[in-house]
């Protein structure tokens, strides 16, 4: 059965305020099925609040093999934080 | 008659609810491991332990009502065959997973409604519990009815099996409203709603997921087999209590 059910990847949002988790991927016929089963599978020990599911073949990922082209640039871009500027002393807030 | 006083009726009617908790729990509780895939298995057994959880408290209460020396645990394991006072359809065999998704509905259904009239009882034991179990009940209908409409509007296969097993189980059902005499006694007594009261109700919801499952019903007026309530069982019951009640009768008294 589950052979030709499509895989979808399940989100949980823990506590309000938070946001939403990767936790897993499960089997369904369709979306609302994929919610209850994730109902059953994730947020048994009452680990969440609200359920996201999305068509594991809808996520598009990175190449790990572009690691290196993609992220090793910005080490030494450390401009890019707030904290690289002082702050004038007469601004207050910010 | 006053709330909590422990007359007979109310022992077996106690009793009657927790044995119905208890069986269906034991029967989903042997789909663990054997579920159609791993989601339902969860999802089975699952349900089985919240209804587990609801019978330990209704053995509690009935252990506090009978007051002879048995425990909670006693009554669950140490009764003969004819000392339960479940209804017949929860003791009927898992069958295929159309035959325990048919029960489950049917049970499912009835179960919701009663507990909507048992919150307002006068016995705060039965009152509180029913909150809880309200809020479960209404997960494991919305699962049973979802399969329901899912099987009958699935493939040729599904809805074959999921329609015999509800023609199988119908003479199962009357007997959930078909109130036995300690049931019409306190419901005389203004403690509980008769279970008949809910049999319209129960046929509207069972009809209408029916339908949009592109299933049909068995006639209303169907013979229907009675007798659980009263602990006149199937055959199936023995071999269900034979299993469940194996450590307590080899080890009497074992914990783990």
């Amino acid at each position: 059965m589950s052979a030709t059910w499509p895989l979808w990847e399940v989100f949980i949002r823990s506590r309000q305020g938070l946001d939403h988790k990767h936790v897993g991927s499960l089997h369904a016929a369709d979306a609302q099925m994929a919610i209850a089963n994730a109902r059953d599978v994730y947020t048994r020990r009452m680990e969440g609040v609200s359920i996201w599911v999305v068509l594991s073949g809808n996520i598009h990922a990175s190449s790990p093999d572009d690691a290196g082209s993609f992220y090793d640039p910005a080490e030494d871009k450390v401009y890019r934080h707030p904290t690289f500027y002082e702050v004038p002393e007469e601004v207050k807030n910010m | 008659m006053t709330a909590n006083q422990p007359t007979p009726a109310l022992q077996h009617y106690v009793l009657h609810l927790a044995d119905t908790h208890l069986i269906l729990g034991q029967r989903l509780g042997e789909w663990c491991g054997h579920g159609p895939v791993l989601e339902q298995d969860i999802a089975l057994t699952n349900i089985g332990l919240d209804l587990l959880g609801q019978a330990t408290t209704l053995y509690e209460y009935a252990a506090t009502l009978i007051a002879d020396g048995r425990t909670a645990d006693d009554l669950a394991f140490l009764r003969r065959e004819h000392e339960y006072y479940n209804a017949l359809l929860v003791e009927q065999p898992n069958g295929d997973f159309g035959v325990t998704v048919a029960r489950q509905f049917f049970f499912d259904t009835f179960q919701q409604l009663f507990l909507q009239g048992l919150i307002h009882s006068s016995d705060v034991v039965l009152a509180g519990m029913a909150e809880k179990a309200l809020k479960e009940a209404t997960y494991h209908l919305k699962w049973s009815s979802e399969w329901i409409i899912r099987l009958g509007d699935g493939t040729d296969e599904s809805h074959r099996r999921i329609q015999k097993a509800l023609n199988e189980l119908w003479m199962y059902t009357g007997e959930l409203t078909t109130p036995a005499p300690y049931e019409t006694e306190l419901a005389e007594a203004g403690y509980i709603h008769n279970p008949a009261t809910l049999r319209e109700r129960w046929m509207e919801h069972v009809k209408q997921v029916v339908t949009e499952a592109t299933l049909t019903l068995p006639p209303a007026d169907a013979w229907m087999n009675q007798g659980g309530k009263t602990g006149r069982h199937t055959e199936h019951l023995g071999y269900l209590l034979t299993e469940m009640q194996y450590m307590q009768r080899t080890y009497p008294g074992m914990k783990w």
